[in-house]
């Protein structure tokens, strides 16, 4: 009874709120919706489906139904209820207040359903046949008889007012319900009333798998309340309904011998979904920098913010490798390796000890610095470390290798997921419609981007209206034509120069090394990183005027500029990887020298202090004084580090100069200039979006490459992120004006993608031929003594793992059992691909018959 | 949340929860800001107060949008025509505009603010006073007469299925579906 009332007083509340004029609002879509007669005719064929999740359509639907003879034939068989709908019928159909109807009638039936519910474990003769429908079809006509009734009456009282009616109306309801549904309500009242004692009542089986089935549905309606586009009142009220419902009758559920069982489920399926959704409310409060980007976006508009969800994207993969690098190999060899001074490769040379301290040195990434964690050769062979018996090379390989396997992985996980997202976007057959209906950026809150916006809107809609009727002019095409090629001539010239400049730099400085760096200065010493910092600054800009040339619309000017950039520093890294390969076997020839007057000083050594005592235990020299291999993984380390930190250095550096500076020249010397510098020639800088995603992406390349050798890089690149990160927010909201031509640039962070995917690839290639076929130095790095780096799998299986384990690894990686293998592989993938490419086939296929179906159905309507 | 601000009560944050797209903290947060474009004296119960329509506007996420006066109309739920929004109209609002609702009910709202006249589907004038709305306030911005019934004509024909002149609600949503841009930049964050 308790619930009755309730129920009763929600009516009453949602009585008035339907006076409102808002639920008069979407009905008069749905009257209107071509996807209403599909319902309409769905609910005539099935009649008694449950459209409970579509509560409103789905009891409008049954309101229009009502007048078609098919559901009155249908229903006339069953007398008591065939009764009802005739009189019903007799009552006619008054469509004046229909929302009020209807949305009353949509909680009757839940009631009437409810009560059914409880009711027809006694009333169960009345399910001949199908018995859901039958239940069904029974709860939706018992609705309708109430509704029409009433109608009735309200039809007679139509003259007093408004509250008066309410009231009237609830006071009916109430009447006519002890009245129509007094034998209902009895069993209800002996349902809901005796919980406990009603045991005298079994609820059979069948009807316990039915209420389970109502609950369920329930659950499912509150899960997608939030889809509904309903007022909050609404969805509230529907809310709350729902879970009195649900916690009703799940303790109901389960009478028997499931009960404990079910309620433990029930109970831990609650806990699991405040859970889940605490741990993603916690998940979001995880994300940085949320608020930064949001402010960006409102100011700039998304493509800006998109290179900043991009940097922090970066930042994040960068994280996760440094944990790497940093657990797995720094901090285990810091704490349980040998401390410094213990070997010569952890022990400064005697000739450099005087400088090693020097901030200049420091600063090179030599001296102290070069002596540590920092960089490969100061890792010791030895094969277990401190008494965890950590396998120190095994790990440094593992996590070398892991490494570049983690970035493909998440690179490809992230492009799968975004071309999901933007799946099927090619169509261009709404040209125009998008333009007029998803052009606005709505996150834009700044009045003169919005201008801008504005602007570059009417723009594409004349241009479009342009192209639409001329379809191009002849002569214009020409000079467009002349344009580009001249423009894509000078962007070569511009890259050739570059990679000849690069490569004159490399020849000059090998020259200089050759004759020894001590003799020049610090110019001499950092050519090639300036240079190629320098062509990293200038010659974007340079691609930039030269693209204005082109005329493209912007997002296809981005791609050009972006691959532009893309190439030459390509070349660049290319030019510099190939002159630090000959620096590599310069070192390798240096070592071989090394190693033969290593035997000569040792043998000196042993002939010059013992020579009669063979057996003594070997000399103690100071670890300083041994000559030593120039240990080439450490040089390559080195370079990457110091490419890494000068490139930082420029790119902050030019934010500085490029964008401060400006923005306070413009702003100050306004006052006393003689043209307008805001708006004429320097004006303030807009941001650059390509160069700085490339900018960022070759920086990553950098780091992949170098990791291997320098595991600090990771390091030093989540700190470079981290300070970039506030630096560029700093920079673009204080220096930056929006841009002249605000475009969105959803689909470019897929693009963004594919060029790192590729940078992934180029930058492991050398990486990979350094570690599998050059030799490791001989007294340096973990992998010393070796021939190979990768032999450190081998030993490994040979001292670590049961000697099967090795016999199966040996006979599994024998070429007869791999090439078969890669084989599978290939075809694998090729019929992967196949089956895409067909499941493709098909999607559009039903695509174009859905919309030639749609036209079709139009057709026919009108 | 300021001192000034009453808490919102535990019970209301789960709902609105479970009825938006919002997590707790953006309903926090819509919550603070929603009292603070109340008076003082009214911040005690912000959950029963109703922000008029020039308040609402001074909102940076609205103020530059071209369609504020309709995203008030169609998302207020004031009896009286005034466009005020309640706390629970002003969450229906960012849940719609935000990055996790689904392209459905993002797409009915779209069709709700350009449908201007409220009777269910975009005819020609809805679509003049989008264009208007979209080209913004600038006289030398406007579209001439030709080009702005070019432009019509053409959008008609490319989404008027039932080519009864005007777009109802199923052709709109088909045609925004397609789009790739729409769920991102259909979104407001506050």
């Amino acid at each position: 009874l308790k619930y009755d009332v309730l129920s009763l007083l929600m009516h009453v509340s949602e009585i008035q709120c339907s006076n409102c004029q808002e639920f008069l609002n979407p009905p008069a879509f749905l009257m209107t919706d071509p996807c209403f007669t599909c319902t309409r005719l769905c609910f005539l064929s099935t009649e008694g489906s449950d459209v409970d999740n579509e509560e409103g359509s789905a009891a409008e639907n049954e309101e229009n139904a009502k007048g078609t003879d098919k559901v009155g034939k249908r229903a006339t068989p069953r007398t008591r209820r065939g009764h009802a709908r005739g009189r019903a019928r007799h009552g006619g159909e008054e469509d004046e207040d229909d929302e009020d109807g209807t949305r009353r009638a949509g909680h009757r039936r839940h009631r009437n359903r409810r009560g059914r519910g409880r009711a027809s474990g006694t009333e169960g003769s009345d399910s001949e046949g199908d018995p859901t429908k039958a239940r069904k079809n029974q709860a939706n006509q018992k609705s309708k008889e109430d509704d029409e009734e009433e109608e009735d009456e309200k039809g007679g009282k139509s003259g007093k007012g408004k509250n008066e009616k309410k009231q009237d109306k609830k006071s009916d309801k109430k009447g006519k319900k002890e009245k129509a549904n007094k034998k209902k309500k009895d069993k209800k009242k002996s349902g809901s009333g005796g919980d406990s004692d009603s045991e005298e009542e079994p609820i059979t089986e069948e009807e316990l798998a039915k209420l389970k089935e109502e609950v369920e549905e329930k659950k499912k309606l509150i899960a997608t309340l939030r889809n509904k586009p309903w007022k909050m009142k609404k969805k509230l009220s529907v809310l709350k309904e729902a879970q009195l419902f649900v916690e009703k009758f799940e303790g109901a559920l389960g009478k028997g011998k499931g009960k404990k069982f079910y309620a433990y489920k029930v109970m831990m399926t609650k806990k699991w979904m405040k859970f889940q959704r605490d741990f993603e409310n916690f998940k979001t409060a995880c994300i940085p920098w949320e608020m930064k980007i949001k402010e960006i976006e409102s100011h700039f508009g998304s493509s800006v913010a998109s290179y900043f969800i991009f940097l922090r994207w970066m930042y994040g993969i960068n994280m996760i490798l440094f944990g790497l690098t940093f657990g797995l190999v720094m901090v285990p060899e810091a704490l349980m390796g040998k401390p410094y001074g213990s070997l010569p490769r952890k022990t400064v040379p005697r000739a450099e000890e005087a400088t090693a301290m020097n901030f200049a040195t420091l600063w090179d990434f030599s001296g102290f610095a070069q002596y540590s964690v920092l960089f490969y050769g100061y890792y010791n062979n030895q094969r277990t470390i401190g008494w965890l018996k950590f396998r120190m090379p095994l790990s440094y390989f593992l996590v070398g290798v892991g490494t570049i396997g983690y970035s493909f992985m998440i690179v490809i996980r992230t492009m799968a997921r975004n071309a999901n997202e933007d799946g099927g976007g090619d169509d261009t057959s709404f040209n125009f419609s998008w333009k007029m209906f998803t052009s606005w950026d709505y996150l834009i809150g700044n009045p003169e981007t919005a201008d801008n916006k504005f602007a570059s809107i009417t723009t594409s809609f004349k241009e479009a209206i342009v192209e639409e009727q001329e379809s191009r002019k002849e002569e214009n095409i020409h000079l467009t034509r002349f344009l580009r090629v001249l423009a894509n001539f000078l962007a070569l010239c511009t890259l050739a120069g570059s990679g000849y400049l690069i490569f004159f730099v490399v020849r000059r400085s090998q020259k200089f090394a050759l004759e020894g760096l001590e003799n020049y200065g610090w110019w001499e010493r950092n050519e090639v990183n300036m240079v190629m910092s320098l062509l990293g600054m200038f010659c974007p800009t340079l691609f930039d005027v030269i693209s204005s040339l082109e005329n493209y619309h912007p997002r296809i000017a981005l791609r050009w500029q972006l691959g532009r950039i893309f190439a030459l520093f390509l070349g660049n890294l290319y030019t510099f990887i190939i002159a630090l390969m000959d620096e590599i076997n310069l070192k390798l020839e240096e070592e071989k020298i090394v190693k033969y007057n290593m035997t000569i000083w040792e043998a000196s050594l042993y002939n010059g202090t013992i020579p009669e005592n063979s057996t003594a235990p070997p000399i103690q020299v100071d670890p300083a004084d041994v000559p030593r291999g120039p240990c080439w993984e450490t040089m390559v380390g080195q370079e990457f580090v110091r490419l890494t930190v000068s490139d930082t250095m420029t790119t902050y550096i030019t934010i500085l100069i490029g964008d401060f500076l400006r923005a306070v020249f413009v702003r100050f010397f306004n006052y006393c200039w003689c043209w307008d510098l805001e708006y004429g020639f320097p004006s303030y800088s807009e941001f650059d979006i390509s160069g700085n995603v490339l900018g960022l992406i070759f920086n990553q390349g950098m780091i992949w490459m170098g990791s291997f050798y320098a595991p600090c890089l990771p390091a030093i690149n989540v700190f470079r992120l981290h300070t970039s990160m506030y630096l560029q927010c700093w920079a673009v909201m204080c220096c930056n004006v929006p841009q002249e031509r605000v475009f969105k640039a959803s689909r470019s962070n897929n693009f963004y993608m594919a060029m790192l995917l590729f940078i992934l690839f180029l930058s492991t290639l050398p990486a990979v031929y350094t570690i599998v076929s050059i030799p490791p130095s001989f007294d340096c790095g973990p992998f010393s003594g070796k021939t190979r780096m990768f032999e450190v799998i081998s030993e490994t299986l040979e001292h670590d793992f049961p000697s099967w384990f090795g016999k199966v690894f040996g006979y599994a990686s024998n070429p007869g059992l791999i090439l078969p293998f890669i084989l599978l592989m290939v075809l694998g993938i090729y019929y992967l691909n196949a089956t895409s490419k067909s499941y493709k086939e098909a999607n559009l296929e039903l695509k174009k018959k859905l919309q030639s179906k749609q036209k079709d159905e139009n057709e026919v309507q009108t | 949340m300021g001192g000034s601000a009453s808490l919102l009560p535990r019970e209301a944050l789960g709902e609105y929860q479970e009825l938006t797209f919002l997590t707790k903290q953006e309903i926090l947060l819509a919550y603070k800001r929603f009292s603070e474009l109340l008076p003082k004296e009214e911040r005690e119960n912000a959950c029963s107060a109703r922000v008029p329509k020039s308040q609402i506007l001074t909102l940076p996420e609205l103020r530059a949008n071209p369609f504020q006066h309709r995203i008030c109309r169609v998302f207020s739920t004031s009896g009286n025509g005034d466009d005020s929004m309640s706390f629970e109209d002003f969450l229906d609002m960012l849940s719609v505009f935000s990055d996790s609702a689904t392209l459905d009910i993002k797409s009915h709202y779209a069709f709700r603010i350009f449908d201007f006249d409220e009777d269910g589907t975009l005819d020609r004038s809805d679509l003049e006073k989008l264009v208007d709305c979209l080209t913004g306030q600038g006289e030398e911005s406007r579209l001439s007469n030709a080009e702005m019934e070019q432009l019509i004509q053409n959008i008609l024909e490319e989404s008027d299925i039932d080519k009864d002149g005007t777009i109802n609600l199923s052709e709109f949503q088909h045609v925004i579906s397609r789009s790739p841009d729409f769920v991102s930049s259909f979104k407001i964050v506050l």
